[in-house]
């Protein structure tokens, strides 16, 4: 069996459909247990206070919104190379997700920067890099919108979404490249003595593992109503044409 | 049961509420719009066995 099978869109609305309860149950369960535990039963850190809950939802949030433009650039690539459809649909399917991750990642910024910074914004290499992934969202998405041709469409945002891939990179990286600015390094490392306390790890844990089942959920069904979307408007134009 | 947020209480509510806030209206939004496309579809192709 060949992962191209899942390029037929019959048969890859046949495997989701199977597969979306259980993604979409695990993920209920993962998000709440983790935002229970991080939420009610979590200290306070010692310098962030209270703060330090924005954690569970802020850092998820922010991962996915990249790796959300991560996988918008394979699929776009397939698309590229080998002109499946499913994949181009993937990508436009996961773009409103990835745009809601980035948004809550930027919001929970602002309230968490505020307290601890003195500021909600700051020109920093890191957050701005982080809106201008953003703009690359809304820009991703209304390209598809504006232009009628799916195929035409598929061609000009999967180089669009190439070119944003920079600002995916930059916005996860940027700490590390100009080693400036309000925002610090990684809080997650798999190095145990610069990775955050084990009493805040674990709940994050859950929450991430959340935040990755709803993405795949969502892209899941997204995709399938964008696939009945294109066969719609294909029927309707055959049916204009008789 | 509920912990005590102190000084940072607003920060800490109005994260959790914008951040759940989106989430459900994405899912939400999803839901409505699988539902809406799927009907439309079953509706055209039935137009189309129809009209051969």
């Amino acid at each position: 069996m060949s992962i191209w099978e899942y390029a037929n869109p019959v048969k890859f609305i046949r495997t989701t459909d199977v597969v979306l309860p259980w993604i979409s149950v695990a993920a209920v369960l993962c998000l709440v247990t983790g935002l229970v535990w991080g939420f009610f039963f979590t200290p306070d850190d010692y310098r962030q206070g209270s703060t330090v809950k924005i954690f569970y939802l802020h850092v998820p949030a922010a991962m996915m919104a990249i790796n959300a433009w991560a996988m918008m650039l394979v699929a776009s690539l397939v698309w590229i190379v080998r002109r499946h459809h499913v994949s181009a649909l993937a990508a436009r399917a996961a773009a409103p997700v990835g745009a809601t991750f980035t948004v809550i990642a930027l919001a929970t910024g602002a309230l968490w920067g505020q307290p601890m910074w003195g500021t909600w914004w700051a020109w920093d290499p890191r957050l701005t890099s982080f809106l201008v992934l953003f703009l690359f969202y809304l820009g991703y998405m209304a390209l598809w919108a504006a232009i009628e041709n799916d195929d035409t469409a598929a061609d000009l945002t999967s180089i669009l979404c190439l070119v944003g891939s920079v600002f995916a990179i930059l916005s996860r990286y940027a700490v590390l490249f100009w080693n400036q600015g309000l925002h610090q390094g990684a809080s997650l490392s798999l190095d145990k003595q610069e990775n955050v306390s084990d009493v805040f790890w674990y709940p994050a844990l859950v929450c991430i593992a959340g935040f990755v089942l709803l993405f795949v959920a969502l892209v899941f069904l997204r995709t399938q109503t964008e696939i009945r979307a294109r066969r719609s408007r294909a029927l309707l134009a055959r049916e204009r044409q008789a | 049961m509920m912990p005590d947020l102190g000084k940072y209480a607003f920060a800490v509510l109005a994260s959790y509420g914008i951040g759940l806030g989106l989430i459900v209206i994405l899912v939400v939004a999803s839901v409505l719009r699988a539902r809406k496309v799927r009907a439309e579809l079953e509706q055209i192709e039935q137009r189309s066995k129809r009209h051969g």
